[in-house]
C-alpha cells in the first residue's frame, strides 16, 4: 500500500449517534471502509456482491449527488431492507474516491 | 435415521437448558473460515467474556471464499480485499487467532485439542468449523502436475499462476465453482472447456431449465461446454496435457481444474466418536452428540423443520447464521436455527440468487422471459412455495425468501403475471 494512495475522510454515524471518522482508501467501497475500520452496524454478509442488503446506509443529503444513483439491482435489493428512505444506499455499491472526501453516512437501527 | 438421532440430541438440549458456559470459560474454535470467524465475533457480541481461540489450518487469516472463483481469479479483486477483518479486529475483540495450525485430534475426555506439533489446548466449549476440502475423484492422472482444485486461497493462487501464460483450461464439473471459474477464465482470455458427466450444468442443485439456461449462457461466451461427458482420464506424461472422455474424445488443455464438490471435514469429529452421517450431526443449536462440542458451517448436518429433512448447506449464509446459533446457545440465549437457505452466483453479467431448495418440488412457475435475461423460477410442493431461482431478479428473490419462511401458497397465475408486483405477495 503506497503512501501516494488517496485516503478519503468518511464519517459513519451509528443509529445511537456514535460517530466514527475514518480514512478510507481510494477504490474501496464505503462498506469496506467500515469493515476495515471496525465500524459496527454494517454486516455485509455477502462481502459486497449486492446479494444480501445487509450494508444499508443513509447518505447525508449534501452528498447524494456525489455518491451517484443506485443501480437497478441495488434498487431492488434495497426495496426489502428495513426502514428504507430516499437517501438509502447499499454501502458496498458506493466506491470511494477523492470526490467523496468528507462523506457522511448514517447507519440504520438494524440490517436486513 | 439421521433425523431421529439429531432430534434426540435436540430433546436432550431442551431438557437441560440454561447450562450456559460461564462468562470466563475458554471457547476454542477449529477452523478459521467464514463460520469460525463468525462464531468468534458472535460470541463477543453476545457478551462472552472468556478467552476465544480461533485455530486455522491455512496460513491466511479468515477470508472470503466466494470471490476466489470470481473476482479474485479474474483479477478484479486483490488479495487484501478478501480479508474478513482487519488485523486490528482480533486485538480489539480479544480473539486469539492462530493460523497455520493443524489440529490432529480431539481429546473429549480431557476436553482438549491436540495440534500437529503435539500441543494440547484445553477448552470448555469447542466449536468445529472445519469446512472441507475440494474432492479429487479417482480419475487416472488426477495427481499429475497441472491438475488443480479450488477451495482455498492457496489453491486459487496456484490456479491463477497456472493460468498465467496458459492458453487452454479444461474444467471437470459444471457446478457453481466450475462455471464461475469458466466465466473468470474467459474474462482472462483463455479457451475454456467444461466437461460435465450429468446431462446439464448444475444438475445437483438447480432446475433443468436453469441449468440449461446457464449452459447456453456459457456457450454464448465461447465456452466449449459438453454435457453427458464422462471423464476417462486426465492425460499427460510429466504434466497434464488434456482430458480423455469415456467416448474416446480428447480435449487438449494446459491446465485442468477438477471442480467436483466438497468433502466435508468430518475426520476429527469421526475419530472422536461424534455422530456423523455426511456431516457432523447437530441439533437446532448446532450442538453435536457431545454437549460441549458444536459444529457449524459446510460440514454440519442439521434437521430442517422447514424442509422436513436433514440438511448440510455449503453457503456463506449458513456459515454465518449457524455460527450465531452456536454462539447464542453457548451464551445461554438459545435461538433455534431453521433457515430459508440462500445462495448466489455471479457469472459474466448475470447475478443468480436462489432462495430455498428445489428438491421435492412438484410444480414450477416461470415469471419473466428467459430470452430477456431476467426471470425467476418458482418451485412449489403441494401448493407451498419451497424455492425460487432468480436470474437478475432481486425482487423475486427477496420476496421468495419471506414467502418460503411463511410457507406461503401463492396463486400460480398471479405469480407468473409480471404485472403483479412481488410486494403484493407479502400482504
Amino acid at each position: 500500500m503506497g503512501s501516494d494512495v488517496f485516503m478519503a475522510k468518511i464519517t459513519y454515524i451509528e443509529a445511537s449517534g456514535a460517530e466514527h471518522a475514518v480514512d478510507v482508501e481510494d477504490g474501496l467501497t464505503v462498506m469496506e471502509g467500515a469493515i476495515r475500520n471496525l465500524v459496527p452496524g454494517i454486516d455485509a454478509d455477502c462481502g459486497g456482491a449486492c446479494a444480501c442488503a445487509t450494508c444499508h446506509v443513509y447518505v447525508d443529503s449534501d452528498w447524494a449527488d456525489r455518491t451517484g444513483p443506485r443501480s437497478s439491482m441495488e434498487e431492488s435489493m434495497l426495496d426489502f431492507a428495513s426502514d428504507v428512505r430516499d437517501n438509502s444506499r447499499l454501502s458496498c455499491q458506493i466506491k470511494v474516491s477523492e470526490a467523496l472526501d468528507g462523506l457522511i453516512v448514517r447507519l440504520p437501527e438494524q440490517q436486513g | 435415521m439421521t433425523s431421529r438421532r439429531a432430534r434426540g440430541v435436540l430433546a436432550g438440549d431442551q431438557s437441560s437448558k440454561g447450562s450456559a458456559a460461564g462468562v470466563s470459560s475458554h471457547i476454542v474454535i477449529i477452523g478459521a473460515g467464514q463460520a469460525g470467524l463468525s462464531a468468534a465475533e458472535a460470541l463477543r457480541k453476545r457478551g462472552h467474556d472468556g478467552p476465544v481461540t480461533l485455530i486455522g489450518e491455512e496460513d491466511a487469516p479468515p477470508y472470503q471464499r466466494p470471490p476466489l472463483s470470481k473476482g479474485y481469479l479474474s483479477g478484479e479483486l486483490p488479495a487484501d480485499r478478501l480479508w474478513l477483518k482487519p488485523p486490528a479486529f482480533y486485538d480489539m475483540a480479544k480473539i486469539t487467532l492462530r493460523t497455520g495450525v493443524r489440529v490432529t485430534a480431539l481429546d473429549r475426555a480431557a476436553k482438549r485439542v491436540i495440534t500437529a506439533d503435539g500441543e494440547a489446548i484445553g477448552y470448555d466449549r469447542l466449536i468445529l468449523a472445519t469446512g472441507g476440502a475440494a474432492r479429487r475423484p479417482a480419475i487416472p492422472g488426477a495427481d499429475l502436475p497441472g491438475v488443480h482444485v479450488l477451495r482455498t486461497l492457496a489453491e486459487a493462487d496456484a490456479l491463477s499462476a497456472a493460468l498465467q501464460g496458459a492458453r487452454r483450461l479444461a474444467i471437470i464439473g459444471a457446478g457453481y465453482i466450475g462455471l464461475e471459474v469458466a466465466a473468470s477464465a474467459r474474462k482472462r482470455g483463455l479457451e475454456v472447456s467444461v466437461l460435465e458427466a450429468a446431462d446439464r450444468p448444475m444438475s445437483r442443485t438447480a432446475s433443468p431449465l436453469l441449468g440449461g439456461w446457464f449452459g447456453a449462457l456459457h456457450r454464448g461466451y465461447g465456452v466449449d461446454l459438453q454435457v453427458s461427458a464422462g471423464v476417462a482420464a486426465i492425460t499427460g506424461a510429466q504434466r497434464a496435457d488434456g482430458v480423455r472422455l469415456s467416448d474416446g474424445e480428447r480435449i487438449e488443455a494446459d491446465v485442468v481444474l477438477i471442480a467436483a464438490g466438497l468433502n466435508p471435514g468430518v475426520s476429527l469429529a469421526e475419530a472422536a466418536g461424534l455422530d456423523c452421517a455426511d456431516g457432523v450431526l447437530v441439533d437446532a443449536h448446532a450442538r453435536t452428540s457431545d454437549r460441549d462440542i458444536f459444529a457449524i458451517g459446510d460440514m454440519a448436518r442439521f434437521d430442517s423443520e422447514l424442509y422436513g429433512r436433514s440438511l448440510r448447506l455449503e453457503s456463506v449464509q449458513n456459515a454465518i447464521e449457524q455460527a450465531k446459533a452456536a454462539a447464542a446457545a453457548i451464551c445461554g440465549a438459545p435461538a433455534p436455527y431453521d433457515p430459508v437457505p440462500w445462495f448466489w452466483s455471479d457469472q459474466y453479467a448475470i447475478k443468480l440468487q436462489i432462495a430455498g431448495l428445489i428438491e421435492g418440488a412438484d410444480q414450477m412457475v416461470r415469471r419473466g422471459d428467459p430470452e430477456e435475461g431476467a426471470f425467476a423460477l418458482f418451485h412449489l410442493k403441494d401448493g407451498v412455495l419451497i424455492a425460487c431461482e432468480a436470474v437478475n431478479s432481486a425482487p423475486e428473490f427477496m420476496t421468495a425468501q419471506r414467502m418460503i419462511a411463511a410457507r406461503a401458497r401463492p396463486d400460480p397465475d398471479r405469480l407468473r403475471d409480471v404485472t403483479v408486483a412481488m410486494r403484493e405477495f407479502l400482504s
